[in-house]
Protein backbone atom coordinates (compact mmCIF):
# COMPACT_ATOMS: atom_id res chain seq x y z
CA UNK A 1 0.00 0.00 0.00
CA UNK A 2 1.28 3.11 -0.88
CA UNK A 3 1.50 5.93 1.57
CA UNK A 4 2.35 8.62 -0.04
CA UNK A 5 -0.27 8.92 -2.79
CA UNK A 6 -1.80 12.62 -3.00
CA UNK A 7 -1.50 14.72 -5.76
CA UNK A 8 -1.28 17.96 -4.09
CA UNK A 9 -3.40 19.99 -6.18
CA UNK A 10 -6.42 17.50 -4.69
CA UNK A 11 -5.02 16.93 -1.46
CA UNK A 12 -7.49 18.31 0.92
CA UNK A 13 -10.40 17.12 -1.06
CA UNK A 14 -8.97 13.33 -1.03
CA UNK A 15 -8.28 13.29 2.76
CA UNK A 16 -10.10 11.35 5.37
CA UNK A 17 -10.87 13.10 8.22
CA UNK A 18 -8.29 11.00 10.26
CA UNK A 19 -5.25 12.03 7.75
CA UNK A 20 -6.73 15.93 8.13
CA UNK A 21 -6.45 15.47 12.08
CA UNK A 22 -3.38 13.88 12.04
CA UNK A 23 -2.12 16.16 9.97
CA UNK A 24 -3.11 18.72 11.74
CA UNK A 25 -2.01 17.56 15.00
CA UNK A 26 1.60 16.64 13.68
CA UNK A 27 1.95 20.30 12.16
CA UNK A 28 0.98 22.02 15.48
CA UNK A 29 3.50 19.43 17.20
CA UNK A 30 6.43 20.51 15.12
CA UNK A 31 5.14 23.85 14.92
CA UNK A 32 5.52 24.16 18.86
CA UNK A 33 8.80 22.22 18.45
CA UNK A 34 7.90 18.82 20.51
CA UNK A 35 8.64 17.07 17.75
CA UNK A 36 11.38 17.23 14.92
CA UNK A 37 9.40 15.74 12.03
CA UNK A 38 12.46 14.34 10.08
CA UNK A 39 12.68 12.03 13.57
CA UNK A 40 8.97 10.86 12.51
CA UNK A 41 10.61 9.90 9.00
CA UNK A 42 13.30 7.79 9.79
CA UNK A 43 10.94 6.05 12.56
CA UNK A 44 8.40 4.86 9.84
CA UNK A 45 10.85 3.76 7.58
CA UNK A 46 12.71 1.77 10.58
CA UNK A 47 9.26 -0.47 10.95
CA UNK A 48 8.41 0.07 7.74
CA UNK A 49 11.45 -1.51 5.77
CA UNK A 50 13.79 -2.26 8.20
CA UNK A 51 12.40 -4.29 11.28
CA UNK A 52 10.28 -7.20 10.70
CA UNK A 53 9.75 -11.13 11.28
CA UNK A 54 12.70 -11.82 8.59
CA UNK A 55 14.94 -10.75 11.34
CA UNK A 56 13.54 -13.32 13.81
CA UNK A 57 13.64 -15.94 11.05
CA UNK A 58 17.57 -15.33 11.10
CA UNK A 59 17.39 -16.00 15.01
CA UNK A 60 15.75 -19.17 14.20
CA UNK A 61 17.99 -20.23 11.48
CA UNK A 62 20.61 -19.60 13.14
CA UNK A 63 19.33 -22.02 16.43
CA UNK A 64 18.47 -24.73 13.97
CA UNK A 65 22.07 -24.87 12.51
CA UNK A 66 24.26 -24.20 15.32
CA UNK A 67 23.21 -26.04 18.86
CA UNK A 68 26.00 -24.11 20.66
CA UNK A 69 23.99 -20.76 19.52
CA UNK A 70 20.11 -22.49 20.18
CA UNK A 71 21.55 -23.93 23.52
CA UNK A 72 22.31 -19.67 24.54
CA UNK A 73 18.71 -18.67 22.67
CA UNK A 74 16.99 -20.62 25.07
CA UNK A 75 19.18 -19.78 28.35
CA UNK A 76 19.43 -15.69 27.76
CA UNK A 77 16.87 -14.99 24.57
CA UNK A 78 18.15 -11.28 24.94
CA UNK A 79 21.63 -11.99 24.55
CA UNK A 80 21.75 -13.91 21.75
CA UNK A 81 19.50 -12.17 19.80
CA UNK A 82 21.51 -8.99 20.25
CA UNK A 83 24.48 -11.18 18.95
CA UNK A 84 22.89 -10.98 15.48
CA UNK A 85 21.97 -7.31 15.55
CA UNK A 86 18.49 -7.19 16.35
CA UNK A 87 17.55 -5.64 20.55
CA UNK A 88 16.20 -2.08 21.51
CA UNK A 89 12.91 -1.32 22.26
CA UNK A 90 10.33 -3.60 22.72
CA UNK A 91 12.69 -6.94 22.83
CA UNK A 92 14.71 -5.47 26.29
CA UNK A 93 13.72 -8.39 28.06
CA UNK A 94 13.57 -11.61 25.65
CA UNK A 95 12.45 -15.18 26.49
CA UNK A 96 12.72 -18.33 23.66
CA UNK A 97 10.07 -20.81 23.86
CA UNK A 98 11.06 -24.01 22.23
CA UNK A 99 8.84 -25.92 20.39
CA UNK A 100 8.61 -30.04 20.89
CA UNK A 101 6.57 -32.70 19.44
CA UNK A 102 5.80 -32.57 23.58
CA UNK A 103 4.98 -29.09 23.85
CA UNK A 104 3.81 -26.49 21.46
CA UNK A 105 3.71 -22.83 22.50
CA UNK A 106 1.78 -19.60 21.57
CA UNK A 107 2.28 -15.97 22.13
CA UNK A 108 -0.81 -13.36 23.26
CA UNK A 109 -1.01 -10.03 25.02
CA UNK A 110 -4.38 -10.25 26.25
CA UNK A 111 -4.39 -6.73 27.84
CA UNK A 112 -2.91 -4.54 24.72
CA UNK A 113 -0.55 -5.57 21.68
CA UNK A 114 2.68 -6.76 23.58
CA UNK A 115 5.14 -8.04 20.76
CA UNK A 116 8.68 -8.41 20.12
CA UNK A 117 9.81 -5.60 17.68
CA UNK A 118 13.15 -6.43 17.43
CA UNK A 119 12.47 -9.62 15.72
CA UNK A 120 9.18 -9.40 14.56
CA UNK A 121 8.35 -5.97 13.58
CA UNK A 122 5.25 -4.52 14.78
CA UNK A 123 2.27 -6.77 15.50
CA UNK A 124 -0.27 -7.60 12.68
CA UNK A 125 -3.89 -6.32 12.73
CA UNK A 126 -5.61 -9.75 14.08
CA UNK A 127 -2.42 -9.97 16.63
CA UNK A 128 -4.14 -6.74 17.99
CA UNK A 129 -7.70 -7.55 17.84
CA UNK A 130 -10.34 -8.77 20.40
CA UNK A 131 -10.92 -12.14 18.24
CA UNK A 132 -7.45 -13.60 19.17
CA UNK A 133 -6.47 -11.60 22.34
CA UNK A 134 -10.09 -12.92 23.78
CA UNK A 135 -10.08 -16.33 22.71
CA UNK A 136 -6.12 -17.46 22.57
CA UNK A 137 -6.27 -18.09 26.24
CA UNK A 138 -8.95 -19.39 26.53
CA UNK A 139 -9.67 -21.96 23.57
CA UNK A 140 -5.93 -22.30 21.92
CA UNK A 141 -6.90 -25.20 20.02
CA UNK A 142 -9.80 -23.64 18.35
CA UNK A 143 -7.67 -20.66 17.40
CA UNK A 144 -5.21 -22.68 15.66
CA UNK A 145 -7.26 -24.54 14.05
CA UNK A 146 -8.40 -20.87 12.18
CA UNK A 147 -5.07 -20.54 11.29
CA UNK A 148 -4.94 -24.31 9.72
CA UNK A 149 -2.92 -25.70 12.58
CA UNK A 150 -3.77 -29.09 13.75
CA UNK A 151 -1.23 -30.53 16.03
CA UNK A 152 -0.29 -33.95 16.63
CA UNK A 153 -2.16 -36.37 19.62
CA UNK A 154 0.01 -35.89 22.56
CA UNK A 155 1.30 -32.27 21.91
CA UNK A 156 0.30 -30.35 25.08
CA UNK A 157 -0.49 -26.77 24.28
CA UNK A 158 1.29 -23.65 26.40
CA UNK A 159 -0.05 -20.32 25.96
CA UNK A 160 1.83 -17.04 27.18
CA UNK A 161 -0.01 -14.06 28.04
CA UNK A 162 2.82 -10.72 28.14
CA UNK A 163 1.22 -9.09 30.50
CA UNK A 164 4.63 -7.17 32.21
CA UNK A 165 7.40 -6.05 29.45
CA UNK A 166 9.14 -9.65 29.25
CA UNK A 167 8.86 -10.21 25.55
CA UNK A 168 8.52 -13.82 23.71
CA UNK A 169 9.83 -15.55 20.42
CA UNK A 170 8.74 -18.84 19.38
CA UNK A 171 11.70 -21.04 18.32
CA UNK A 172 9.32 -23.34 16.08
CA UNK A 173 10.56 -26.98 15.02
CA UNK A 174 12.99 -27.54 12.01
CA UNK A 175 10.92 -29.11 9.39
CA UNK A 176 11.18 -32.49 8.18
CA UNK A 177 13.42 -32.65 5.20
CA UNK A 178 15.34 -29.54 5.50
CA UNK A 179 18.63 -30.86 6.37
CA UNK A 180 20.13 -29.88 3.19
CA UNK A 181 19.61 -26.74 3.76
CA UNK A 182 21.48 -23.89 4.10
CA UNK A 183 21.19 -20.94 6.72
CA UNK A 184 19.84 -18.53 4.48
CA UNK A 185 17.43 -21.59 2.86
CA UNK A 186 16.12 -22.70 6.08
CA UNK A 187 15.45 -18.64 7.20
CA UNK A 188 12.94 -18.68 3.91
CA UNK A 189 11.01 -21.40 5.67
CA UNK A 190 10.07 -19.41 8.80
CA UNK A 191 6.86 -17.65 9.12
CA UNK A 192 5.74 -14.83 11.50
CA UNK A 193 3.21 -17.06 12.41
CA UNK A 194 5.41 -19.74 13.06
CA UNK A 195 7.66 -17.26 15.96
CA UNK A 196 3.95 -16.33 17.67
CA UNK A 197 2.90 -19.83 17.76
CA UNK A 198 0.01 -19.55 15.50
CA UNK A 199 1.84 -21.51 12.57
CA UNK A 200 4.02 -23.39 11.49
CA UNK A 201 7.19 -22.90 9.15
CA UNK A 202 6.72 -23.69 5.88
CA UNK A 203 7.79 -27.05 4.23
CA UNK A 204 10.65 -27.35 2.33
CA UNK A 205 10.80 -26.71 -1.74
CA UNK A 206 10.31 -30.37 -3.38
CA UNK A 207 14.30 -31.14 -4.57
CA UNK A 208 15.29 -33.79 -7.35
CA UNK A 209 16.80 -36.17 -6.04
CA UNK B 1 -12.61 8.25 40.22
CA UNK B 2 -12.70 4.39 39.34
CA UNK B 3 -10.08 3.78 36.78
CA UNK B 4 -12.18 1.27 33.94
CA UNK B 5 -10.05 -0.50 31.73
CA UNK B 6 -11.68 -1.72 28.52
CA UNK B 7 -8.91 -3.73 27.16
CA UNK B 8 -8.83 -6.79 29.68
CA UNK B 9 -10.09 -9.02 26.94
CA UNK B 10 -8.63 -12.60 27.79
CA UNK B 11 -11.73 -14.92 27.64
CA UNK B 12 -14.30 -12.76 27.00
CA UNK B 13 -16.86 -14.00 24.50
CA UNK B 14 -18.42 -12.78 20.89
CA UNK B 15 -15.59 -10.47 19.00
CA UNK B 16 -16.06 -13.20 15.63
CA UNK B 17 -13.59 -14.67 13.97
CA UNK B 18 -9.63 -13.84 13.52
CA UNK B 19 -8.81 -12.00 10.70
CA UNK B 20 -5.11 -13.10 9.00
CA UNK B 21 -3.37 -10.90 7.12
CA UNK B 22 0.21 -10.85 5.14
CA UNK B 23 3.19 -10.33 6.79
CA UNK B 24 4.59 -7.49 4.52
CA UNK B 25 1.36 -5.67 5.57
CA UNK B 26 2.08 -3.15 7.60
CA UNK B 27 -0.51 -0.19 7.65
CA UNK B 28 -3.82 0.39 6.50
CA UNK B 29 -4.05 3.89 6.13
CA UNK B 30 -1.81 6.50 5.33
CA UNK B 31 -2.00 8.22 8.80
CA UNK B 32 -1.49 5.06 10.50
CA UNK B 33 2.62 5.08 11.04
CA UNK B 34 2.39 9.25 11.33
CA UNK B 35 0.21 8.59 13.92
CA UNK B 36 2.66 5.54 15.39
CA UNK B 37 5.89 7.66 14.60
CA UNK B 38 4.22 10.96 16.47
CA UNK B 39 3.40 8.77 19.70
CA UNK B 40 6.65 7.53 19.82
CA UNK B 41 8.31 10.85 19.01
CA UNK B 42 5.74 12.31 21.93
CA UNK B 43 6.95 9.77 24.45
CA UNK B 44 10.36 10.43 24.07
CA UNK B 45 9.71 13.97 25.59
CA UNK B 46 9.69 11.86 29.26
CA UNK B 47 6.92 13.85 30.12
CA UNK B 48 5.19 10.25 30.34
CA UNK B 49 5.72 6.75 30.20
CA UNK B 50 4.35 3.55 28.83
CA UNK B 51 2.37 2.24 31.33
CA UNK B 52 0.87 6.04 31.67
CA UNK B 53 0.67 5.84 27.40
CA UNK B 54 -1.12 2.07 28.10
CA UNK B 55 -3.81 3.75 30.74
CA UNK B 56 -4.45 6.05 28.54
CA UNK B 57 -5.63 4.14 25.69
CA UNK B 58 -7.28 1.72 27.49
CA UNK B 59 -9.74 3.56 29.63
CA UNK B 60 -11.04 5.44 26.61
CA UNK B 61 -14.88 4.58 26.77
CA UNK B 62 -15.09 4.29 22.92
CA UNK B 63 -11.74 1.66 23.04
CA UNK B 64 -13.78 -0.71 21.66
CA UNK B 65 -15.36 0.61 18.50
CA UNK B 66 -11.68 1.74 17.35
CA UNK B 67 -9.36 0.67 15.39
CA UNK B 68 -5.91 0.11 16.88
CA UNK B 69 -4.13 3.43 15.53
CA UNK B 70 -7.67 5.55 16.29
CA UNK B 71 -7.07 4.54 19.99
CA UNK B 72 -3.57 5.51 19.78
CA UNK B 73 -4.46 8.90 18.60
CA UNK B 74 -6.91 9.18 20.93
CA UNK B 75 -4.89 7.53 23.83
CA UNK B 76 -2.29 10.66 22.43
CA UNK B 77 -4.68 13.22 22.39
CA UNK B 78 -5.86 12.85 26.27
CA UNK B 79 -2.07 12.67 27.24
CA UNK B 80 -1.53 16.18 25.39
CA UNK B 81 -4.67 17.93 26.95
CA UNK B 82 -3.38 16.64 30.44
CA UNK B 83 -0.38 18.29 30.17
CA UNK B 84 -1.18 21.47 28.42
CA UNK B 85 0.60 20.72 25.65
CA UNK B 86 -2.38 21.51 23.19
CA UNK B 87 -5.45 22.75 22.92
CA UNK B 88 -8.73 21.65 21.18
CA UNK B 89 -8.32 25.42 19.00
CA UNK B 90 -5.04 24.34 17.94
CA UNK B 91 -6.11 21.03 16.72
CA UNK B 92 -9.25 22.55 14.78
CA UNK B 93 -6.73 25.82 13.34
CA UNK B 94 -4.54 22.92 12.34
CA UNK B 95 -1.77 25.22 14.46
CA UNK B 96 0.25 25.98 17.16
CA UNK B 97 -1.93 29.43 18.81
CA UNK B 98 -0.87 29.54 22.36
CA UNK B 99 2.86 29.90 23.90
CA UNK B 100 4.93 26.45 23.48
CA UNK B 101 6.22 24.72 26.77
CA UNK B 102 9.69 23.71 27.85
CA UNK B 103 9.82 20.20 27.62
CA UNK B 104 12.40 18.05 28.87
CA UNK B 105 13.27 16.17 25.95
CA UNK B 106 13.24 16.10 21.92
CA UNK B 107 13.69 13.37 19.78
CA UNK B 108 16.14 14.14 16.90
CA UNK B 109 15.98 12.29 13.40
CA UNK B 110 19.87 11.94 14.30
CA UNK B 111 19.18 9.97 17.94
CA UNK B 112 16.30 7.80 16.44
CA UNK B 113 18.56 4.61 15.82
CA UNK B 114 20.32 4.72 19.10
CA UNK B 115 17.12 5.30 20.94
CA UNK B 116 15.62 2.10 19.35
CA UNK B 117 18.48 -0.16 19.80
CA UNK B 118 19.15 0.45 23.48
CA UNK B 119 15.09 0.54 24.04
CA UNK B 120 13.91 1.19 28.11
CA UNK B 121 15.25 -1.70 30.33
CA UNK B 122 12.76 -2.15 33.28
CA UNK B 123 14.79 -4.81 35.05
CA UNK B 124 15.93 -2.50 38.46
CA UNK B 125 18.36 -3.64 41.24
CA UNK B 126 16.44 -5.83 43.91
CA UNK B 127 16.20 -4.60 46.92
CA UNK B 128 14.78 -7.57 48.73
CA UNK B 129 14.48 -11.04 48.50
CA UNK B 130 12.23 -12.81 45.83
CA UNK B 131 9.37 -13.97 47.88
CA UNK B 132 8.64 -17.06 45.69
CA UNK B 133 10.49 -19.44 43.96
CA UNK B 134 10.12 -21.55 40.85
CA UNK B 135 7.87 -24.43 41.73
CA UNK B 136 5.69 -21.96 44.61
CA UNK B 137 1.89 -22.71 44.46
CA UNK B 138 0.56 -19.04 44.66
CA UNK B 139 -3.11 -17.61 44.44
CA UNK B 140 -3.46 -14.17 42.33
CA UNK B 141 -5.36 -11.42 44.01
CA UNK B 142 -8.91 -11.53 43.81
CA UNK B 143 -10.22 -8.28 44.13
CA UNK B 144 -10.93 -5.11 42.35
CA UNK B 145 -8.33 -2.97 41.31
CA UNK B 146 -9.21 0.96 41.26
CA UNK B 147 -5.81 1.90 38.57
CA UNK B 148 -3.85 0.89 35.61
CA UNK B 149 -2.88 -2.83 36.26
CA UNK B 150 -1.48 -5.56 34.32
CA UNK B 151 -3.21 -8.45 36.40
CA UNK B 152 -5.70 -9.58 33.85
CA UNK B 153 -9.39 -10.23 35.56
CA UNK B 154 -9.22 -14.12 33.77
CA UNK B 155 -6.53 -15.02 36.85
CA UNK B 156 -7.94 -13.20 39.45
CA UNK B 157 -8.38 -15.52 42.28
CA UNK B 158 -6.73 -18.49 40.55
CA UNK B 159 -4.37 -21.03 41.78
CA UNK B 160 -0.99 -21.18 39.80
CA UNK B 161 2.14 -22.09 39.87
CA UNK B 162 5.46 -20.16 39.66
CA UNK B 163 7.37 -21.40 36.53
CA UNK B 164 10.47 -18.69 36.14
CA UNK B 165 11.33 -15.77 37.94
CA UNK B 166 12.45 -12.54 35.61
CA UNK B 167 14.30 -10.33 38.81
CA UNK B 168 12.71 -7.12 40.09
CA UNK B 169 10.92 -4.69 37.62
CA UNK B 170 9.15 -1.64 36.80
CA UNK B 171 6.15 -2.01 38.58
CA UNK B 172 3.52 -0.70 36.17
CA UNK B 173 0.83 -0.39 38.49
CA UNK B 174 2.43 2.67 40.19
CA UNK B 175 4.53 3.56 37.19
CA UNK B 176 1.28 4.37 35.29
CA UNK B 177 0.03 6.34 38.08
CA UNK B 178 3.05 8.85 39.02
CA UNK B 179 3.54 7.02 42.35
CA UNK B 180 6.96 6.22 40.20
CA UNK B 181 8.88 2.77 39.37
CA UNK B 182 8.51 0.80 43.04
CA UNK B 183 9.96 -2.21 41.27
CA UNK B 184 9.31 -5.27 42.28
CA UNK B 185 9.92 -9.08 41.14
CA UNK B 186 8.35 -10.53 38.52
CA UNK B 187 7.45 -14.06 37.83
CA UNK B 188 5.69 -16.38 35.43
CA UNK B 189 2.94 -18.33 37.05
CA UNK B 190 1.27 -20.90 35.07
CA UNK B 191 -2.12 -21.99 35.13
CA UNK B 192 -4.11 -25.63 34.37
CA UNK B 193 -6.39 -23.93 31.92
CA UNK B 194 -9.00 -26.15 33.67
CA UNK B 195 -8.57 -24.20 36.61
CA UNK B 196 -9.56 -20.95 34.46
CA UNK B 197 -12.27 -22.12 32.42
CA UNK B 198 -15.40 -24.55 32.43
CA UNK B 199 -14.86 -25.62 29.04
CA UNK B 200 -11.23 -25.92 28.76
CA UNK B 201 -9.47 -28.89 26.83
CA UNK B 202 -7.05 -31.01 29.00
CA UNK B 203 -3.27 -30.63 28.45
CA UNK B 204 -3.22 -26.51 27.59
CA UNK B 205 -1.52 -24.32 30.49
CA UNK B 206 -1.54 -20.59 30.65
CA UNK B 207 0.78 -18.04 31.98
CA UNK B 208 0.98 -14.26 33.04
CA UNK B 209 3.85 -12.56 33.82
CA UNK B 210 3.00 -11.26 37.68
CA UNK B 211 4.66 -8.36 39.87
CA UNK B 212 4.92 -10.03 43.76
CA UNK B 213 2.54 -7.95 45.00
CA UNK B 214 -0.50 -9.47 42.65
CA UNK B 215 -0.21 -13.12 44.66
CA UNK B 216 0.10 -14.25 48.03
CA UNK B 217 1.00 -17.91 48.63
CA UNK B 218 -1.34 -20.45 47.86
Amino acid sequence: MSIHHHDHDHEHSELSPMELRVRALETVLGEKGYIDPAALDVLIDTYQTKVGPRNGARVVARAWCDPAYKAWLLRDGSAAIASLGFQGRQGEHMVVLENTRDQHHMVVCTLCSCYPWPVLGLPPTWYKSAPYRSRAVRDPHGVLAEFGVTLPEGTSVRVWDSTAEVRYLVLPMRPEGSERLSEDELAALVTRDSMIGTGLPLLPPARAR
Amino acid sequence: MMHISHADLGGTTGHGPIVNEPEDERFHAGWEPRVLAVTLAMGATGLWNIDMSRAARESLPTYARLTYYEIWFEGLLKLLAAHALLADDELQAGHSLHAARELPRKLLAANVPTVLANGASTERPATTKARFKVGDAVRMFAGEVPHHTRLPRYVRGRRGVVERVHGAHVFADAHATGRGEQPHWLYTVAFDARDLWPDASPGVRVSVDAWEPYMGKA
